[in-house]
């Protein structure tokens, strides 16, 4: 018997009870529609950490301190207080894969101008901060050189402490209060946009590291230093070249551990996009779970049909349908019904991965090769659970099936 | 006898089921010929062994012993999937229950046996078509088979039982779900299609007067032929 006809005939009996094959199709329909939809939420959620840690630039490197321990007892990471200014600017005199730096002093504090308050973020940051970060001003400029050396009381706005304090009005030149300290407005950043949860880059001050020093924390270290090499390809480079640095510095003996970390940003970047690719694995394994539930909805629905259907198998057999015509006919059975529930499946999936990006604000990315495998399995699924149907269909013996009442 | 006409050949036949512990002798040796274009009624009361030896003449079942020839081929020795192939080719069935497809037209039934035997569609529905028009239902060919009488439907299935071209008809109890004048002009169709186009036809029947159109009779009892007539 040909492909086609065999096709069509599989199409008949199945158009005969409308209803039940549709029922029996929604589970691989929701099935491979819920795999598509997971998996492109999970794909969606890996390009946007790719974007956002592009834009930070993948050149960047960050410098911590190490965690320190006493008698024994470990401090958290960066709990040693030995990173310096002179550290930060050794590392940009003496590292040739390293072309900016920026030392960070990080804190919070209370803003205050006129009537309204606000608690945000400080960055304390070196004049290079936004060509490290990729960040630009929107208004005014950042503070420079100068500003740093002699540790002014000058701030740039984040976009979102603009708005609360400001409400659109002009900040530039403006006095806020922080920690009841004044401190003048000299520009505003462009918005970065939330960077998904609580967190919001946008709500933050900059001021240069030396002020946060001197008048919010009071202290002579720094915290981190922000470095940005040359270019991506040499930031490994740029990392040997920062580590031997700080290892004479800090006076670390060979074979002894360092007092600080150096981070790369692509392997940042790496770690995240594993994660979230972990994420698609799970979400997508999860949302298989139903495509296989749906299989046994077809085994379940082939076994009642194959009873109900003793008598046509036993008139087939009768005229002549083998072994094999009675196995193809209840396996094509099966996989027209599955094949079509994974079309379906498709454009519920795609349809449903569009309105969740639309809806929920979430960047999703349907990807030929998930459609594909969600396809794929959904017709290997029919291939799977339609097999033992379709073989006891065939295994009938024709004299009882013909007597089958 | 000419050995060319005989169509069917039985030596010896015997069939033993095994039903829990008891062992159940359904036939116990029958030899018979039977030869091209005869009409031949197989008569006995039920459990005698009719259904049985129809079984195995139709193909649907193998002897335990003796050895069975269809158009010179010793069929008793055929696997399963040959005994498909020579049902498909050779024979023609008609039930009592006329056994059609529910919800199919006249014309997608008269086609199935075609489908098994790769006969291409548009040759099948010709064919089809043909002998539907032997059993006179050249216009009701889109009528489904629940939308028929049971003479149309016992036509369809006699139809579909000739589409093939076979060498042989087994009808078993062509009539026994029809009243008494359908069941004639059932009756008149046989006898036509063997007096007009030759074809070898046996009717495995407790119906006299079904019988009473067969040229032969074989009657069976207790697994072995009683008489002949």
């Amino acid at each position: 018997m040909n492909i086609l006809r065999t096709i069509k005939i599989a199409l008949k009996a199945l158009s005969r009870n409308k209803m039940r094959s549709f029922l029996t199709a929604l589970g691989i329909i929701i099935g491979v529609g819920a795999v598509i939809a997971m998996v492109s939420i999970g794909q969606g959620a890996k390009a946007e950490v790719e974007k956002r840690f592009s834009e930070m630039g993948t050149n960047l490197l960050f410098v911590r301190p190490g965690s320190r321990s006493y008698r024994g007892r470990h401090g958290g990471s960066s709990s040693y207080e030995n990173l310096t200014e002179a550290d930060a600017e050794a590392i940009l005199e003496n590292c040739d894969a390293v072309n900016y730096i920026s030392p960070n002093v990080n804190s919070r504090a209370q803003i205050i101008y006129q009537n309204k308050n606000w608690n945000t973020s400080i960055y304390g940051t070196g004049h290079d901060y936004p060509i490290i970060r990729n960040w630009e001003v929107e208004e005014g400029e950042f503070f420079s050189e100068q500003h740093v050396k002699s540790a002014q009381k000058v701030c740039i706005l984040g976009s979102e402490v603009n708005q609360n304090l400001f409400e659109g009005a002009n900040p530039l030149g403006q006095i806020i209060r922080m920690n009841k300290i004044p401190f003048r407005v000299i520009g505003t950043m462009e918005s970065k946009g939330e960077s998904g949860g609580w967190f919001n880059r946008d709500d933050v001050i900059f001021i240069p590291y030396t002020t946060a020093q001197m008048r919010l924390l009071g202290i002579n270290h720094i915290q981190s230093v922000d470095v940005s090499a040359i270019s991506m390809d040499r930031s490994a480079e740029a990392m040997a070249q920062i580590e031997e640095v700080l290892r004479i510095r800090h006076k670390i003996a060979p074979g002894a551990e360092d007092d600080f970390n150096v981070r790369n940003m692509s392997d940042i970047a790496e770690g995240a996009s594993e994660a979230t690719a972990i994420l698609t694995i799970l979400l997508g394994g999860i949302a298989s779970i139903s495509l296989l539930v749906g299989g046994i909805g077809i085994m379940n629905i082939m076994l009642v049909s194959v009873t109900e259907r003793i008598r046509e198998i036993g008139i087939r057999m009768s005229m002549g349908a083998r072994e094999k015509d009675i196995l193809y006919q209840f396996l094509t059975e099966a996989i027209v019904l599955s094949t079509l529930g994974g079309l379906l499946g498709i454009t519920l999936g795609v349809g449903s991965s569009q309105l969740i990006s639309h809806f929920a604000d979430m960047t999703t990315v349907v990807s030929f090769g998930s459609v594909a495998l969600a396809f794929i399995f959904a017709a290997s699924v029919g291939i799977f659970f339609g097999f033992y149907p379709a073989r006891k269909a065939s295994k009938l013996d024709p004299i009882d099936a013909l007597r089958y009442e | 006898m000419n050995s060319n006409n005989v169509l069917i050949k039985m030596e010896d036949l015997t069939k033993t089921y095994q039903v829990g512990e008891t062992q159940v002798r359904a036939l116990r040796g029958i030899s018979y010929d039977i030869r091209k274009g005869d009409l031949l009624a197989i008569m006995g009361p039920s459990g005698s062994g009719k259904s049985t030896l129809m079984n195995i003449i139709g193909c649907l079942d193998k002897p335990t012993n003796g050895r069975y020839f269809l158009d010179g081929k010793e069929v008793s020795t055929f696997n399963k999937n040959q005994l498909a192939g020579i049902r498909n080719n050779k024979i023609g069935f008609v039930f009592q229950t006329f056994n059609l497809l529910a919800r199919t037209t006249a014309l997608e039934n008269t086609e199935l046996p075609l489908l098994y035997s790769n006969t291409p569609t548009r040759d099948a529905k010709k064919l089809a078509m043909k002998a539907l028009a032997q059993v006179g239902l050249e216009d009701r060919e889109l009528h489904k088979s629940s939308q028929m009488s049971g003479g149309e439907r016992q036509r369809v299935a006699i139809a579909r039982a000739l589409v093939n071209s076979p060498s042989l008809i087994l009808a078993d109890e062509p009539t026994g779900n029809l009243d008494t004048k359908t069941g004639n002009e059932i009756m008149a169709v046989f006898k036509r299609l063997n007096r007009e186009n030759g074809i070898t036809i046996i009717l495995v029947t407790h119906d006299p007067e079904v019988s009473a159109i067969a040229e032969k009779v074989m009657h069976i009892r207790d697994g072995l032929i009683e008489t002949l007539e």
